[in-house]
């Protein structure tokens, strides 16, 4: 096991990996990198290695679990056994069971499900690298993949985290922070709606401070919004100029 | 089972109420139901508890054991927390291991404990590193009206408080039972508010038949300061900022009652 860090803010106001309080880690992101799914992005943020692919939407099986009105979206949030520190059994724990609802549950208020009754999509999200926050960047990620998979959507999800450690609310949580600090609060957005999809905290704030917190989540999300319409853009924009 | 109709109608019925400030069963849109609460109903369980919240019915057991700490806490106790969703309770309840809704369930409860410091898991460290009591919470659900996380949530704390620990001595690295029992020292008393979005409205504590027509639910946990421990957003729905901001507050005013009502709040 890893020491604990004295302290993760240093008086310059400087987080462990220098970012200030309300800087995002480095995100690259890139969108249609699987062959064979109807839709896939992969991302990195600081740390975090995460694909997405979307299969559908497609007929369901078994048959009795079709919605008459509706498309069912299924998710799977795993985590690669190499992903972190200690080797991660491969089956899923109960965290993974429960990410994988609250991603799904953060990913339906964005798409038409109403367009495709009886019908299922699967939106499978791989983790290969976990450096905290890795629930956000694979909303983030598993959006950019449902709209290159084509699917309807209002808008695209994205989502960060903030935190408090040492007493001060940051944005973007990397695994020590997360471990140490006093509060994690992970947030999905849609900017167009201003629609908070996915919301859940653990650890201790005051009104105050959650106030505070959430209006940073959503500037964060705004950033990472604008870095997926880039990656969208620079996947289906270039291909037109090849043409041309 | 009533007629599909007869259902929508219903559930119609429950939406129109709502945007009048009126629910189908004469409550306001902020009021909880009737809570009992009982303890001590297990005499085998070091702690039990029975939280009937209308006619929601959830039952928590605690049982404690000698285990090994986690090697990331060596100096704490462990708290375990498990929920059953037993088919008994409910026609939609499969037999089998807990589905993402009991483990949903489970950990949020879970949250709440852990994150207000509820138990003070250090004192249950027996030798730092290698032994500590293990507390397991079992939750099991016996009927399913609606709103399991704040009866389990009211349900795990009212058998945590209701918790004996028995008596050992450590003799030269042995644990000896001695006779008698100490009390489970609580810090804190955590309270779960779950709110429904229907209608684009918030309503308190939703019954079965209101949680199948929301959009989202929000679940806020504060402790004895008024601070947030745990949230949790639930459903296929969003909430916007403003109403989030609007559910905090009430979940705290919500909170308060309730720990004045159970005679917790001190």
């Amino acid at each position: 096991m890893s020491s604990k860090p004295e302290r993760l803010i240093d008086e310059k106001g400087l987080r462990l990996d220098g970012r200030k309080p309300d800087e995002l880690r480095p995100i690259k992101i890139e969108v249609g990198v699987l062959a064979n799914a109807d839709g896939s992005a992969y991302i990195e943020q600081g740390k975090n290695k995460i694909l997405a692919a979307v299969y559908g939407p497609k007929e369901l099986h078994p048959k009795h679990l079709a919605l008459p009105d509706r498309m069912v979206l299924r998710c799977r949030y795993h985590m690669a056994p190499f992903s972190v520190q200690e080797r991660k059994s491969p089956a899923p724990s109960r965290r993974e069971i429960e990410l994988s609802k609250v991603i799904r549950e953060a990913l339906e208020p964005a798409i038409f499900l109403e367009y495709y009754p009886r019908t299922a999509t699967d939106v499978f999200i791989e983790v290969l690298q976990a450096d905290g926050g890795t629930r956000c960047a694979s909303i983030t990620v598993a959006s950019l993949a449902l709209a290159d998979a084509g699917i309807p959507m209002r808008d695209l999800v994205a989502a960060c985290s903030v935190g408090k450690v040492d007493g001060t609310i940051v944005l973007d949580l990397m695994d020590v922070e997360d471990k140490v600090g006093e509060a994690d609060l992970p947030l999905a957005y849609m900017p167009n709606l201003d629609a908070i999809t996915l919301l859940q905290m653990d650890g201790n704030l005051t009104p105050e401070e959650f106030e505070k917190a959430v209006s940073l989540a959503i500037e964060g999300c705004k950033k990472i919004y604008n870095m997926q319409r880039e990656a969208l853009k620079a996947r289906y924009v270039s291909v037109k100029e090849v043409e041309e | 089972m009533t007629s599909t109709t007869v259902v929508r109608l219903k559930q119609q019925q429950i939406s129109q109420l709502i945007s009048k400030g009126k629910r189908l069963d004469g409550r306001g849109l902020r009021d909880y139901r009737e809570i009992r609460v009982e303890q001590g109903i297990i005499e085998k369980a070091e702690g039990s508890a029975r939280v009937l919240l209308g006619k929601t019915e959830v039952m928590a057991g605690v049982k404690i054991e000698f285990g090994q700490p986690f090697p990331d806490t060596p100096n704490e106790g462990v708290l375990t927390v498990n929920a059953e969703l037993v088919p008994l309770a409910s026609p939609t309840f499969e037999p089998g291991p807990p589905d993402e809704n009991a483990i949903e369930l489970a950990r949020v409860v879970d949250r709440g404990i852990r994150e207000s410091n509820a138990i003070d898991l250090e004192k249950l460290c027996i030798e730092p590193g290698k032994k500590v009591l293990v507390l397991f919470v079992d939750i099991y659900v016996l009927n399913h009206d609606g709103n399991l996380i704040d009866a389990s949530a009211l349900a795990a704390l009212a058998a945590l408080i209701n918790t004996k620990v028995f008596n050992y001595e450590v003799e030269g690295g042995e644990i000896k039972i001695k006779p008698g029992y100490t009390p489970l020292p609580i810090n804190n008393h955590p309270v779960a508010v779950t709110l429904a979005k229907i209608n684009d409205q918030l309503v308190v504590d939703p019954w079965l038949e209101e949680e199948q027509i929301m959009d989202a639910r929000i679940t806020i946990t504060t402790d004895n300061q008024g601070n947030i421990c745990a949230i949790q957003k639930g459903g296929g729905g969003y909430f916007t900022p403003k109403q989030v901001f609007e559910a905090i507050q009430i979940a705290r005013e919500k909170a308060v009652e309730i720990r004045r009502k159970l005679g917790w709040s001190k």
